[in-house]
């Protein structure tokens, strides 16, 4: 680390601060401002050029006088203290203790950039992970290794669900050791509480690692959060080989915080004011996750993020889509009706699941089941638009059948209690009580064989 | 030509992955290794007397001031036996290699061989080549078997010719022995190896086009069927996230009767990659019977790579698909996605602070698009073969909007077009291609073959299957308007007709083992089938059969399951269904008929 301090600084726009006359500085370094009041602040040196810096202020350049601004450039990139110690605590952005503990001491320190894995060094995750969500498990199931995001809005009970998955999930006949990583970026105290309570009593609180930034707190900080957690999650899942389930709420301030930057720095924008790269940055996050070859841990990554006025063509979501293997889609229309958790199905999907559900996974019938009922339930969705065009009563017996099963769908598959923890069996039976309500040549996408199984009325 | 000398120069300043250097005599598109981590990248731009370098790797914490060398050549791919059933990264750094020497992920400044120096190959020299016999660039000079599938044809590289002056004898040789010399006409003696080098921007030569004739068949019903490809053309797959791009290209790998088959991950996910390297080994190619791998090569620059990296691999892919062109094989190149190769370029240009025009993207991305696809076609090749680069694209419009850049200048460009839809891939309607939005400019070249081999009522069964969509589509219209009991009983069996349409021709699942392929005979009689079908029925309403009573009819849930009951192989299987179906709607009639014949 360089001792020595510059007091060239010569602009400050936006978060960002131009300081000239320094030696060659490394592109990325790790900066440290003392401002006039003597306060630190952090930063990161974004373009280097042998006649001036540009560095990124973590804490914003708000108020700063260049007469008294004293730079330092640490010589490291942005890295995080790591061992085992990290279970149980929480940390900043930055990862500074949060929680009023002393630091991590460790020589073990990792910078939160990784390199990419090496796609040659992944294995293809397989292994269905159980939620005891019906509207997850049946039919948008959840791998170990995936990356499946919460697609939310504004006051849909997107935190009570993950909560609820975390709580519930794991591996039938599995009891190896898991972790949880959680960041949180711009939440509020009320959320903050509401997980690290849920925690609490559910006994996990030991196996969690804590990320938090507030509402409050600086929205730079935001940047650097959930590259801290991943490579607190890495180190969690390949060097000491528990599975780790990461859960990030709420990506969208983590993306307004990029669009925050970029505009400062004059990036030119691609859609709605975001950077053009906000695909590669997200990226960067979401591809962290996975399986390794040879390595026993695993990181499966939960993110939540709502949706700005409910658009899923948003930029956030939309490139989040464009980067995860599926998404759980919350809907405000069955949450207004009531109905917990408010899955929308028809645009929810986990394309990992094709591998880990089946006949040596979960049951024989699940990936048809799930193609049935997803098909059947667009079909009544059309139903139901029909119906409420000419009403009801119009509709033939057969349209009247779909309508039914709508509700039925709705009331009694997706809608389950936040303790309710269905196990795959009860799922895809309760799955099957809702397809009996249609005479078999209805149903195509099933087998012939399994229809002869579970259907009531072959089964007779 | 290839510069052997190096410079030294250095770096003075980085922005990301966009490096301005000091380095005189450098030239535009040449490659340069920078910092002391050795970083590779390429020339992007002169100004003055500094050099803008875009860089394939990291920059984190490389310094102003620190060296930078000239390679003095442009980017190149190498070109020779050990491609097939390799995974290379976007500037062909071998990552299985990477792998085992540097662990999970990816080191900067590493950069094995591409291709494995110390491998024997057994060469086999074309007979009839003498001594002192003129050649030319392009010529075979021999071949290697590659994989159990690809015999690899070993050809003088396209920019030497002269007079063969020795060809050595068949035998085993690794890539850095001399196979063959030849004095071009300024006297130089020019070593021929196994492998060659070229530059990735630079198209390779052949003697000539020629127009598509063959149709691209993929096994997939509405692709063979419906928006025909042939070999050597130009196609675009959009579609919004999850619509199944992926899996459309995918299938094509799979089950495409190409000889060679390039598969770009191009800013997508790792795991898509993970999928096709552990299944191919252990799929069977349908038409040599061997594993699916040693007909295949994968480039991923995956999303999270490096960006600068994107924008090079599909141009490493698109040579390596020329190459084997050359050979003389039919190469099928996919790229997942076009868009993140687009979005790279805007970054790179971004950077550069040139004038975006739409959406951020720099003007020239319409030529530049253009230019790549322009590489695609049927050629007669230097040494008066045939051969092949049939060119897929996946396109990822922002929001699913297809009135975005990349989509509209792709379309402008490409041939055939499937488009995917959000509204059938939510309903599970797979392949959720359109077929209202999708089209081929190949319908009339692709039906002289299926005329020729599979049946002349191909044209004819198509164009009624697409007329009696559209009417489904009208009459839909009209049903969500007044309802169903407004339509006639003919009009309702014309709904039937198409649901038939959808679920027993259109949709495919590639997870059904059975169904994941439909030979071109098989997908044939299905829609023969269907449409036959549909036509008894729409005499037995003639005659006063209510709609109802053929809905119902059992066969009917039978003829939707056809596709995955009987595989390409059980045609005879699938004639006496047929038999039996007509059969049923054979009793109805004589049913009927006598009925008419009782009241008159
Ligand atoms: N023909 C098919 N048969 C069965 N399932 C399919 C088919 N096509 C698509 N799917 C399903 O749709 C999912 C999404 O498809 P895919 O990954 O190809 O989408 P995509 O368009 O490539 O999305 P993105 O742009 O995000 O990469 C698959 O994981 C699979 O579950
Ligand atoms: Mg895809």
């Amino acid at each position: 680390m360089s001792a020595k301090e510059y007091r060239t600084a010569s602009a400050a726009r936006g978060g960002l601060l131009t300081v000239s006359n320094v030696p060659s500085i490394a592109f990325g370094d790790r900066v440290r401002i003392r401002d006039q009041k003597g306060n630190t602040r952090n930063g990161q040196v974004i373009l280097s050029s042998d006649e001036e810096v540009l560095i990124q202020v973590f804490e914003g350049t708000d108020d700063l006088d260049m007469e008294n601004t004293w730079v330092r450039f640490l010589d490291e990139p942005v890295e995080i203290a790591l061992s085992p110690e990290i279970l149980g605590r929480v940390f900043s952005g930055l990862g500074e203790p949060r929680d009023f503990r002393p630091p991590i001491v460790s020589s073990l320190r990792r910078s939160i950039n990784a390199a990419p894995f090496n796609p040659a060094a992944r294995t293809y995750p397989k292994e269905f992970i159980q939620t005891g969500v019906s509207t997850i498990d049946g039919l948008n199931s959840l791998v170990r290794g995936q990356k499946l995001p919460i697609f939310s809005a504004s006051g849909l009970p997107h935190n009570r669900l993950a909560a609820q998955i975390v709580r519930q999930a794991k591996l039938p006949d599995d009891d190896s050791r898991f972790s949880v990583v959680f960041a949180a970026m711009g939440v509020s105290y009320a959320d903050a509480r509401f997980f690290q309570e849920e925690f609490a009593s559910s006994g996990v609180l030991g196996n969690v690692v804590m990320f938090v930034n507030m509402a409050d707190d600086p929205p730079v900080e935001r940047l650097t959060l959930p590259r801290m957690a991943l490579t607190a999650a890495e180190y969690l899942a390949f060097d000491l080989d528990r599975h780790v389930l990461v859960v990030m709420t709420d990506m969208t301030h983590y993306a307004e915080a990029l669009r925050e930057v970029a505009t400062a720095k004059g990036d030119v924008p691609a859609r709605k004011g975001y950077p053009g790269y906000l695909y590669s940055d997200l990226a960067e996050i979401y591809e962290r996750s996975g399986r390794i070859k040879d390595r026993h841990g695993s990181i499966t990554l939960v993110p939540v993020l709502s949706m700005p006025s409910d658009d899923i063509t948003h930029p956030i979501p939309d490139l989040t889509g464009y980067i995860t293997e599926g998404q759980i889609v919350l809907s405000r229309e069955l949450h207004n009706q009531g109905i917990y958790p408010p899955v929308h199905i028809s645009p929810s999907l986990s394309r990992l699941m094709k591998d880990g559900i089946g006949k040596d996974f979960t049951r024989e019938d699940h990936p048809h089941v799930s193609n049935q009922l997803y098909a059947l339930y667009a079909r009544a969705l059309e139903t139901r638009n029909l119906a409420s065009i000419i009403g009801a009563d119009e509709l033939s017996a057969r349209d009247r059948r779909y309508l039914e099963f709508a509700d039925a769908f709705e009331e009694r598959f997706v809608r389950q209690g936040e303790d309710e923890d269905r196990s795959i069996e009860e799922t895809l039976n309760l799955a099957w009580n809702l397809l009996s309500s249609f005479p078999p040549q209805a149903l195509t996408r099933v087998t012939e064989t399994e229809m002869a199984k579970y259907h009531r009325q072959s089964g007779e | 030509m290839i510069n052997k000398e190096s410079r030294k120069g250095t770096i003075l300043e980085i922005n990301g992955p966009i490096v301005t250097i000091r380095l005189p005599g450098v030239h535009n598109g040449e490659q340069v290794r920078i910092g002391s981590l050795g970083l590779y990248g390429e020339v992007i731009a002169l100004e003055g007397d500094k050099a803008i370098v875009q860089i394939y790797e990291s920059t984190e914490m490389v310094r102003p001031g620190e060296p930078v060398e000239g390679l003095g050549h442009p980017l190149s791919v190498e070109l020779g036996p050990g491609l097939i059933g390799g995974i290379f990264d976007g500037v062909q750094r071998p990552l299985e290699e990477m792998f085992l020497k540097a662990g999970d992920q990816i080191p900067r400044g590493l950069s094995p061989d591409p291709l494995d120096r110390e491998k024997l190959w057994r060469f086999v020299p074309t007979e009839n080549l003498e001594p002192n016999m003129p050649i030319i660039g392009g010529a075979r000079i021999g071949t290697v078997q590659e994989t159990e599938t690809v015999e690899h044809r070993i050809m003088v590289p396209p920019d030497i010719e002269g007079e063969l002056i020795e060809l050595a004898p068949e035998g085993d040789y690794n890539l850095e022995e001399t196979i063959g010399q030849v004095r071009d006409r300024h006297g130089h003696v020019h070593h021929l190896k196994l492998f060659h080098r070229w530059p990735v921007r630079k198209p390779r030569p052949y003697q000539s086009r020629d127009n598509g004739i063959d149709p691209l068949i993929t096994g997939q019903r509405i692709l063979d069927t419906f928006f025909p490809l042939l070999k050597g053309s130009k196609c675009a797959v959009p579609g919004p996230f999850g619509a199944g791009k992926t899996v459309v290209q995918h299938q094509v790998a799979r089950w495409a009767n190409a000889d060679i088959v390039i598969y770009v991950g191009c800013g997508e996910r790792g795991n898509e990659l993970v999928d096709v390297l552990d299944s191919f080994p252990k799929l069977k190619d349908p038409y040599t019977g061997r594993p699916l791998m040693d007909r295949t090569l994968l480039i991923a620059n995956t999303s999270n790579m490096p960006v600068v990296a994107r924008e090079a691999s599909i141009y490493v892919g698109i040579t390596i698909a020329e190459y084997y062109r050359d050979q003389g094989f039919d190469v099928v190149m996919l790229a997942d996605s076009t868009s993140r190769w687009a979005e790279a370029l805007r970054e790179v240009s971004g950077r550069l602070g040139q004038m975006p025009v739409e959406e951020g993207y720099p003007a020239y991305l319409a030529s530049r698009l253009a230019a790549f696809y322009e590489r695609a076609g049927r050629v007669e090749t230097m040494d008066c073969g045939k051969g092949s680069v049939t060119l897929i694209g996946a396109v990822s419009p922002p929001g699913g909007d297809f009135s975005e850049p990349v989509t509209s200048h792709t379309k402008e460009i490409i041939q055939t077009f499937w488009a995917l839809s959000k509204e059938l891939a939510d309903a599970r309607h797979y392949p959720a291609i359109d077929w209202v939005d999708s089209f081929s400019a190949d319908v009339g070249t692709a039906a002289e073959w299926w005329h020729e081999n599979i049946d002349r009522g191909w044209e004819k069964r198509r164009g009624q299957a697409l007329a009696m969509l559209a009417r489904d589509a009208e009459l839909s219209r009209i049903v969500n308007l007044v309802g169903p009991e407004a339509l006639s009983s003919a009009q309702r069996w014309v709904l039937e007709g198409a649901t038939l349409i959808k679920e027993g021709v259109l949709q495919q699942s590639a997870l059904d083992p059975v169904d994941t392929f439909s030979s071109p005979e098989k997908q044939f009689m299905l829609l023969d089938l269907i449409l036959t079908v549909y036509d008894e029925g729409a005499a037995l309403i003639e005659l006063g059969v209510p709609v109802q009573e053929l809905s119902e009819m059992p066969v009917l849930a039978r003829l939707r399951r056809c596709k995955e009951l009987y595989d390409s192989s059980q045609i005879d299987q699938l004639k006496a269904f047929r038999e039996e179906a007509l059969q049923d709607f054979k009793a109805i009639h004589s049913e009927y008929a006598q009925r008419g014949e009782q009241t008159a």
